[in-house]
């Protein structure tokens, strides 16, 4: 029994888990922000001639 | 300023903050002056920069204030423990490890400083880079400890902003800018010596030598008048540049009036609860103050 919790290592509280899920969900919501800014920044600095490229 | 006005057990959940901590480790309340004063700068510019490009720029901005934020809480975490107005931040509350707010401070203004250089032009980011470390290393590390002119010089750092908005939207550097770099700079000293004569107590406590605490409070009285005195004539400047029309002028002149009147409060009222709330009226209205005067700048800037 003694072994079986050791193998367990670190056990987050239900406020702990709460807790970071708030935070990976607030870090996916900025990094799908920003994705979308430098998206709408290419396209506004660069238009049309982001087509416009030796292939 | 710390988001969360409840006490937790530090010990029991170091390590485990909040999203709201993290937020609070960013100075939201300083960064939505920082990002007004900026918008202004770049409307008033009349670059012609694209709206996203713009927003992006304002976004950039607001990141590396930020990080000055964080790395400013993290060097100050000592400093804050000792301040009941400060003691529930999330780094002397125990929610966010020193470490962690270094590294989010360091990152976010890497990102934000290259962000801006890339969306607007690299005297911009330049113009950034220089008031994060201004704000984080030089008023934070160096002038806050050492010398009751800290919150002068370092104010510097708090003016900036319009002319990075400026920056910006135009790739340079113009007189108006300049203008409104000192209406902020001027308007700084009375804004936190009227809060330091509130919080003398705990400002002796924590060690910062504050001006009340070092020259005392008549002193900072007689300061906060000429300093007074002085930004509400900074803020007819723009006027007098011709840079801003005569609505503009007519309430800088009001708002510049009463300014002065409630600096004279101050000065007059000296004892007791009186001179507290002479204090703390002129701190509110401060606030009040920059805000409606930049405002005024937008919606003239806007025609």
């Amino acid at each position: 029994m003694a072994a079986k919790q050791k193998q367990k290592g670190i056990v987050l509280s239900a406020e702990q888990r709460r807790r970071r899920r708030a935070r990976s969900i607030a870090l996916a919501l900025v990094l799908a922000g920003f994705a979308i800014l430098f998206y709408a920044v290419t396209i506004v600095k660069l238009g049309p001639q982001i087509l416009n490229r030796p292939i | 300023m710390s988001a969360s006005g409840t006490a937790r057990p530090a010990e029991a959940l170091s390590g485990f903050a909040d999203v709201a901590d993290y937020v609070a480790l960013l100075k939201p309340r300083v960064m939505s002056l920082v990002v007004f004063t900026a918008l202004v700068g770049l409307v008033r510019a009349h670059g012609g920069i694209h709206p996203v490009l713009g927003f992006a720029a304002l976004l950039s901005i607001a990141v590396g204030a930020g990080a000055a934020g964080s790395l400013n809480m993290w060097w100050d975490a000592d400093i804050d423990a000792r301040m009941a107005r400060t003691a529930q931040r999330p780094i002397p509350a125990g929610r966010v490890a020193p470490g962690e707010a270094l590294a989010f401070g360091l990152v976010l203004a890497v990102a934000s400083v290259a962000m801006l250089g890339l969306f607007a032009g690299w005297l911009a980011a330049g113009f950034l880079a220089f008031t994060i470390f201004f704000y984080a290393v030089f008023y934070t590390m160096c002038l806050k400890r050492w010398t009751a002119q800290n919150i002068v010089i370092g104010g510097a750092a708090g003016a900036f902003p319009p002319m990075i908005g400026w920056a910006a939207a135009t790739g340079s550097i113009g007189l108006e800018s300049v203008l409104l770099f000192l209406i902020i700079f001027f308007w700084t000293p009375p804004h936190f010596w009227a809060l330091a004569l509130l919080r003398k107590k705990e400002y002796a406590r924590a060690g910062v030598p504050m001006l009340p605490v070092v020259a005392g409070e008549d002193e900072t009285r007689r300061q906060i008048l000429i300093y007074s005195i002085v930004v509400a004539i900074a803020g007819l400047m723009p006027v007098f540049f011709g840079f801003a029309g005569l609505g503009y002028g007519a309430i800088a002149a009001l708002l510049g009036v009463l300014f002065v009147t409630l600096a004279i409060e101050v000065w007059r009222k000296r004892r007791g609860i009186a001179a507290q709330s002479a204090a703390r009226r002129l701190f509110a209205f401060s606030v009040l103050y920059l805000f409606l005067l930049f405002a005024a700048l937008l919606v003239e800037g806007m025609r």
